[in-house]
């Protein structure tokens, strides 16, 4: 095979060079520091940077990649590489992530799987599942989905040559880096926001990247209307970028030291905290898989938006209303009670949006509702629609200071967080992964539909029993802190809540095992599909045959 | 500090409050002004008609 060498482009050799000097900066911080754990780190950044400066290099050698053409024959020359490889990914990490959600659950239940050994104890796996699940499993369908539907909706190639790599490249190389140092024990303590201050360095400039590809293909579309899934995906990365920045000002100890201090004080410490971690369930788990929404339903539905203009208004509010609904956490805290009774209210504003656009999605099926029963890959998704509606009015009514004196701290919480988790985001991710894994390796269809309906069942089954646990063991343990006996002491010591909650912490588990088989079933599914199979089946379940009248 | 405080507070309670409410009334009236209609109408066949 004759191979023709081609010349760097100039933002190849931008690119070499940069790859080169971080490998070199990150192998000199890795030989000087005094930290074992923060030395790996430094030599897995080394190691991906000379692989990269290695492989941009490399490529022009062989004539490969380089400025690929805009469109062929007059129609848009996607580029959807970087898109299956962040398919790919997400199906790799949410496995990951499931597994080590039911390795929690079952540390809980019995603490022997915590394996009396320091990387494998609870506090250090739990934000490993959480950062796999929310940020690798999440983050990955949502780095597919928008670069698949910003190209679509613009008719436009993606912005960019190495640009779109180093987004899910570098994004999974973050994941990589934060996911071990938990392990090793290098954590800021933030919740959803643990990594230390050179993981958030290196993100930043990902998601810095990442919205500039995206502007730039926007600034590309055919189509003069911006549509409308694009707009919450850009709600969703600006918002990141400003959530990540706020919440990570910290100044290291030393540049060889993996430690940093928050710049922050006391409850503006917490309440940046909050601000954070409420956006990033408002922004992240919800305004960029309404993105997916907005184009997956209607796509797989066959049917236009049931309301384009509810869709700008549920936009708008949406974002208006969700960045004062953070401090809802801190209920009862040294946060000012004026702070407490604002985050209350936006919370319960929230209400309206969030139906709003739950409504929009639903009935984005009318005239098609046959296809619920026809098509299992369109009823997970509005199913994930249910589940969307369910916990948005859960989480306003656990805003309410009354009622989050009985939730907060117990495990009504975790049951709320995974009914959005698992029922919202995790089908909503797998309706779209369903249809874009066909779409993307060219397949007239998936392996098989019957084991879609697998999936749906067991994991329904699954969410179901884990949500119910844990509403009956939280309300539990809420009602067993505050009981007074007659004297005025407390009744229930609180090794006797425990105790109480072992049974329900049995049933989660069992729930989280069977949502782990669906998607082992799911992952199985797409394998045979890229691999070209399709198993013999009756075209449609239950489909109705024609019979004469009599 | 304490006046810092204040007058920030006093700026978000006045000035950012009308300004908020006014920017999302300017959005409500982009959705459901009649002249949008047409636009918004081909925006929603978007993911419908593709390559």
């Amino acid at each position: 095979m004759a191979v023709t060498e081609r010349t760097l482009t100039v933002g190849e050799t931008a690119g070499a060079i940069l790859c080169g000097a971080f490998a070199l900066a990150a192998v000199i911080i890795a030989g000087l520091t005094h930290h074992a754990g923060y030395s790996f780190h430094m030599l897995v950044f080394a190691a991906a940077g000379a692989w990269g400066c290695f492989t941009i290099i490399n490529r022009a050698f062989d004539g490969v990649g380089g400025i690929e053409p805009l469109e062929i024959d007059g129609k848009p020359n996607y580029n959807m590489a970087p898109v299956k490889f962040a398919t790919v990914a997400a199906m790799f990490w949410g496995i990951a992530g499931f597994t080590v959600g039911l390795l929690i659950a079952l540390q809980l239940a019995f603490p022997a799987f915590n394996l009396d050994l320091p990387w494998t104890n609870f506090g250090r796996m739990r934000p490993l599942h959480t950062s796999a699940v929310i940020f690798a499993f999440g983050g990955n369908v949502l780095l597919a989905t928008s670069f698949y539907v910003v190209q679509k909706t613009s008719r436009a190639r993606l912005a960019g040559n190495l640009s779109p790599w180093f987004v899910v490249l570098g994004y999974n190389l973050f994941i990589v880096i934060a996911g071990t140092g938990y392990l090793l024990g290098i954590t800021q303590g933030k919740e959803y926001a643990e990594p230390e201050w050179y993981a958030d360095l290196f993100l930043t400039i990902v998601w810095v990247t990442y919205l500039l590809v995206f502007l730039a293909t926007l600034w590309r579309r055919k189509e003069p209307h911006i549509y409308v899934a694009n707009w919450f995906y850009l709600g969703f990365i600006v918002t990141i970028a400003v959530l990540h920045l706020g919440n990570n000002a910290a100044i290291p100890v030393s540049i060889l030291s993996p430690k940093s201090y928050i710049v922050w004080s006391g409850v503006q410490d917490a309440m940046f905290q909050w601000w954070y971690g409420h956006n990033a369930v408002g922004f992240f788990l919800t305004a960029g898989f309404l993105a997916i929404m907005y184009y997956f339903v209607p796509k797989r539905a066959e049917r236009p938006v049931y309301s384009y203009r509810l869709s700008i208004v549920h936009f708008w509010s949406l974002i208006f209303l969700y960045i004062w609904a953070g401090p809802h956490h801190l209920h009862y805290t040294a946060l000012p009670d004026w702070a407490q009774t604002l985050g209350m209210t936006f919370s319960i504003m929230l209400w309206m949006p969030s139906w709003g656009g739950m409504i929009n999605g639903m009935l984005t099926l009318a005239g098609a509702w046959d296809k619920l029963r026809t098509d299992p890959v369109l009823r997970m998704m509005v199913v994930s629609l249910a589940f969307y509606g369910m916990s948005t009015f859960e989480g306003p009514l656990m805003s309410i200071k009354a009622v989050n004196s009985l939730s907060h701290y117990t495990d009504w919480t975790i049951g709320h967080v995974h009914s959005g988790a698992l029922g919202w985001v995790g089908y909503i991710s797998f309706g779209a992964i369903y249809c874009l894994v066909p779409w993307l390796w060219k397949k007239e269809r998936l392996y098989s539909l019957k084991m879609v309906e697998w999936h749906f069942w067991v994991s329904t089954i699954g969410i179901v029993l884990y949500i119910s646990a844990m509403w009956v063991s939280g309300i539990m343990q809420g009602l067993m802190w505050r009981a007074y006996t007659s004297l005025g002491f407390l009744e229930y010591s609180f090794v006797e809540t425990t105790a109480a909650m072992h049974p329900y912490y049995v049933i989660r588990a069992m729930g989280g095992g069977l949502f782990l088989a669906g998607a082992l079933i799911m992952a199985f599914n797409l394998w045979m599909t890229v691999r070209g199979h399709q198993r013999l089946e009756e075209l449609q379940v239950g489909s109705p045959t024609i019979v004469p009248a009599e | 500090m304490a006046s810092m405080y204040a007058y920030l507070a006093g700026i978000a309670q006045s000035v950012g409050l009308v300004y908020f409410v006014a920017m999302f009334l300017l959005a409500v009236a982009y959705a459901l002004w009649p002249s949008n209609r047409t636009r918004f109408e081909r925006a929603a066949q978007t993911p419908l008609n593709e390559d």
